[in-house]
């Protein structure tokens, strides 16, 4: 079963002092759990059904409600898998994305898979941001593909996020929505910022 | 101490060297058909990739690493094994100390493949080396486990040396061409003082040195685990966990080792109940520590009952590895401390069968560790499975299988105890001088 994976090949790095540090917002609110997000993923970086760079998670909140949770790479900024790898194939471009060398570097070892890391060919595969499509001045699949716009794609430096229709100031709209990050405590620093609303515990 | 039992040991000492009677053939070729099976489930891995495995993104870690640190932690034992009963000049070490050296040199060559097994891209694995990021703890156990894979060598070696030199001089005419590799190894040993001091120094600094040497070894293999953001291996105690459980098994297997060549080789006489005794008295006080430590381990965690080891502690106690984990703690652990403890008659037997329960419960906890840690739930809802396929278990026996294989082909050509040690001890002189017949050979 040979597959293709695109990750880290042909990505070309951001001018210097014109990079920009991409993040995520994901809108617990409007997220329907449709997974149209995990199949354009798969659609876009050709992979098998089993791999999930963005895996919904159905999840039951203590009232007894139930609330969808879409999950991407966090691209965290101390990136404990990132730490582990023997021989830097896992790294961080300017932009903060979190990338695996599988071209030359990755010789599967998966000690980053002990850290949330997921996928499996040889070398290891993850959620890059799509960064070709950023590059190019696209939108990353998923959030392209969320009927729902529950997702948006961010730049920290320019202070601004989209989910393809509308744009909004990122801290404004972190702030004004009590925006979380999952398992924040880690210290990991994640880039993907949660948007809650369905009574689930602020602080998970 | 006369001349005619010097002459037994030396002859039974050599006596496996050159032979190859039916039982040893049969053996040498049901163990190879079986490392056979094991390299073909290796080759069709090497084609298919990982997916022929039960490995997935959610347990991307089992058989493999398991056996990685289970074979490991069987070497370690008998380098301990070698290296304390020699560091406090236990005068029963003598016929011992071969066989739980190359006990664990053949359980290292076996146990440091693993991980090379396990990846994904082996063809890459020169990258450890040449984009070696020093953060990374499987540098480190390329680095350690490196180290301990040569020391072990040389404390393989060194005592041989004196061996060596006593087959060449004594097996001059039985064996020709390995005469001469005799003689080269053993570098011109003649027994004198000078030479004597030397080695005995040699010996001396590595039986000191391999103990921290494989202490590393398996603490940076628990801090594989023991680094990571997963909970249930997130835990103080790993490294001395692992380091106690790696001298249990070792400690097993040498007993097992010793027990079987001594049957096959007649070394009764030499080897006796008394050395089952005191090494099931090693094994007794290890299985005790070991109890200690787990407890320490379980209760601190299982107290406080931190939201992502809970349901971890719960699958292995009450949930869907509570038989694997009941069978070693009772089976594997408590069982056998007093099935070796208790006096009475047959202590050889009980020291075996205690030692086989040992090693199948060693093997047991190390699935236990890597295994539920592994599926256990990183976000609360997210349970992984993990059912291993014909090329783990496969490749599993194969190396199993490795490890006897080495041993009896090593003492086809090796001396299977050591004679100048019981010379030592039996107060005989280095043998050329003693006895300038037998030193024919040289000059
Ligand atoms: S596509 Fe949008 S709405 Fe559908 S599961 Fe993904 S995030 Fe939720
Ligand atoms: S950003 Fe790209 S790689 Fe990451 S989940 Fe979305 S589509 Fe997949």
């Amino acid at each position: 079963m040979p597959i293709a994976f695109p990750a880290a090949e042909g990505h070309v790095r951001a001018a210097p002092g014109k990079a920009r540090q991409w993040a995520m917002v994901i809108d617990l609110r409007k997220c329907d759990g449709c997974k149209e997000c995990t199949l354009a993923c798969q659609t876009e970086h050709a992979l098998p059904k089993s791999f999930e760079w963005i895996k919904v998670f159905e999840v039951k909140d203590s009232q007894g409600g139930k609330y969808f949770m879409p999950r991407p790479c966090f691209q965290c900024e101390n990136a404990p898998c990132l730490r582990v790898c023997p021989t830097g194939a896992t790294f961080r471009d300017e932009e903060g994305v979190v990338l695996v060398d599988q071209v030359d570097k990755c010789i599967g070892c998966r000690m980053c898979m002990e850290h949330p890391v997921p996928q499996i060919k040889g070398t290891v595969g993850k959620c890059m941001f799509c960064v070709h499509r950023t590059d190019d001045g696209k939108l990353p699949a998923c959030v392209e593909a969320c009927a729902m716009e529950a997702l948006y794609i961010g730049d920290l430096v320019e202070d601004v996020a989209t989910n393809g229709n509308e744009t909004v100031r990122l801290s404004t709209f972190l702030k004004e929505n009590d925006a979380f990050r999952y398992k924040e405590d880690l210290g990991t620093g994640p880039r993907v910022y949660y948007i809650a609303g369905h009574g689930q515990l602020l602080d998970n | 101490m006369d001349a005619r039992t010097r002459g037994l040991y030396v002859e039974r000492a050599l006596w496996p060297i050159g032979r190859g009677d039916r039982n040893f053939w049969l053996a040498v070729g049901g163990l190879s058909a079986l490392v056979a099976l094991g390299l073909y489930a290796y080759v069709y891995q090497l084609q298919n990739g990982l997916w022929v495995t039960g490995l997935n993104q959610k347990v991307s870690w089992g058989f493999y690493i398991i056996n990685c640190v289970f074979f490991i932690g069987i070497s370690y034992g008998g380098a301990m094994t070698g290296a304390i009963l020699r560091l406090t000049n236990a005068k029963w070490r003598a016929p011992l100390t071969r066989l739980a050296e190359a006990t664990a040199v053949a359980a290292l060559l076996v146990g440091a493949v693993f991980p090379i097994i396990d990846l994904g891209r082996p063809d890459r694995f020169i990258n450890v080396i040449l984009y070696a990021q020093v953060g990374s703890p499987i540098v480190w156990d390329v680095v350690a486990i490196g180290t301990y894979l040569v020391a072990s060598l040389v404390f393989l070696y060194l005592p041989l040396i004196p061996d060596l030199a006593i087959a060449r001089d004594l097996l001059g005419s039985r064996a020709n061409v390995l005469g001469k590799v005799y003689g080269m190894l053993s570098l011109g040993w003649r027994g004198t003082h000078a030479q004597e001091r030397a080695l005995a120094r040699g010996v001396g600094i590595l039986a000191v040195l391999i103990i921290p040497l494989a202490i590393s070894v398996h603490s940076v293999l628990a801090w594989l685990f023991a680094v990571t953001s997963r909970g249930a291996w997130h835990s103080t105690i790993f490294a001395p966990l692992f380091v106690l459980a790696a001298v249990l098994s070792g400690v097993a297997a040498v007993i097992l080792v010793i027990a079987a060549l001594r049957k096959v080789y007649g070394l009764q006489a030499f080897i006796t109940a008394k050395h089952f005794r005191y090494l099931s008295y090693l094994l007794i006080a290890l299985g005790m520590g070991y109890l200690y430590f787990m407890i320490s381990e379980y209760l601190t965690e299982g107290y406080v009952a931190a939201e992502e080891i809970a349901p971890v502690l719960e699958s292995i106690f009450v949930g869907q590895y509570a038989p694997s984990f009941w069978a070693f703690a009772i089976g594997g652990l408590v069982l056998p401390l007093f099935i070796a403890g208790l006096p009475g008659r047959y202590p050889v037997a009980r020291a075996c069968l205690a030692s086989i329960l040992v090693i199948a419960g060693m093997w047991l906890k190390r699935f236990l560790i890597v295994v539920p840690g592994m599926a256990g739930p990183i976000m609360p809802w997210e349970w992984g499975r993990y059912s291993p396929t014909w090329v783990e278990i496969a490749i599993t026996v194969g190396a199993a299988a490795a490890i006897p294989l080495m041993l009896i082909v090593f003492f086809r050509f090796f001396p299977v105890m050591s004679v100048h040690e019981l010379d030592e001890i039996e107060g005989v002189e280095p043998a050329p001088r003693l006895a300038p017949a037998f030193a024919g050979g040289e000059e």
